[in-house]
């Protein structure tokens, strides 16, 4: 049932509060896994958030009580998308360059010494932008398909088909690359 | 898919486990809030009211409103809310925490209104 829209300002405001903290980690996470550094992670969930407050009101209209995490991740994925755009760059390495910055929340902390994982990593940032995008929303935010295909404009089917390739690349470049590196020590 | 799907999904969920916010990301955010609030509020400053005789003028001023109303209702609750968790903890009892809670709701909102 769709839930009741807010009767004024205070209300709306008390709204927007609570969606932020209810998504300020998805929000985080995503922009993390896109732009691969926290720096701009938090320049990017910056900017969602600010965006996301200008357009609450309508989209709390539209939405009709589905959940509004599609919708600010879209925000972030229509942001990350001008970052590149305005910086004329792609996606850093940096999943593993930020294992510079000391931050006691960072993936490389928790893959270190996993070789599996770090070979993961570097598999998903080698994926086509929509894999890797369908990718970190369904594994790092935890959003089912539904939620996916709202996110990235998509139908439900497509999304399903998506994710199914982007697993099934993946696990092509991880085993890929694990058949390599035995060739490399046996060599 | 291959039998080794599910294995392969765990460990890709693993990989790819959710990041914790920075601890001071909530307390930047409220901080860029603000600034939208005082930018807002010294475009309405600098507004020279000759100019508003025009009609063709007022859309600024008018957009300088909502987003100094907006971003500051935004901020009266983030800083309740934040500060309502501290209290939380400390408090005695449930009476003695709503009190300070209202009181806090009072000033925030005193301490942001004259302004505009």
């Amino acid at each position: 049932m769709a839930d009741e829209l807010p009767k004024n300002k205070a209300e709306l405001d008390a709204r927007f509060s609570e969606l932020y903290r209810a998504h300020l980690r998805d929000v985080y996470s995503y922009s993390y896994y896109r732009v691969g550094n926290h720096h701009d992670a938090e320049d990017l969930t910056e900017q969602t958030f600010l965006q996301a407050y200008r357009h609450f009101e309508r989209a709390l209209r539209e939405s009709d009580g589905r959940p509004l995490r599609p919708w600010l991740i879209r925000i972030a994925h229509n942001l990350a998308a001008n970052f590149y755009r305005d910086r004329s760059r792609k996606p850093e390495a940096a999943i593993e360059d930020a294992g510079m910055i000391s931050t006691p929340h960072t993936t490389e902390s928790l893959v270190e010494g996993r070789e599996e994982l770090k070979s993961i990593l570097e598999g998903v940032q080698r994926l086509p932008d929509d894999r890797r995008e369908a990718l970190i929303m369904r594994f790092a935010l935890g959003m089912d398909n539904r939620e996916i295909a709202r996110a990235l404009g998509r139908s439900d089917g497509a999304t399903k088909v998506l994710l199914h390739r982007a697993i099934r690349q993946l696990e092509g470049i991880v085993n890929e690359g694990a058949v390599e590196d035995t060739t490399a020590t046996r060599a | 898919m291959s039998s080794s799907a599910p294995d392969f999904e765990a460990l890709l969920r693993e990989a790819l486990s959710p990041i914790e916010p920075p601890a001071d990301m909530a307390v930047r955010l409220e901080s860029t809030l603000v600034s939208l609030t005082e930018l807002a509020q010294e475009e309405l400053d600098s507004w020279e009211l000759a100019a508003m005789r025009d009609p063709r003028n007022w859309v600024r001023p008018a957009a300088a409103v909502v987003i100094g109303a907006g971003a500051g209702s935004a901020l009266v609750l983030l800083r309740v809310r934040n500060r309502h968790r501290a209290r939380k903890q400390q408090s005695a009892n449930l009476l003695e925490l709503a009190e300070s809670t209202l009181a806090d709701i009072a000033g925030e909102a005193r301490r942001i209104m004259p302004r505009r």
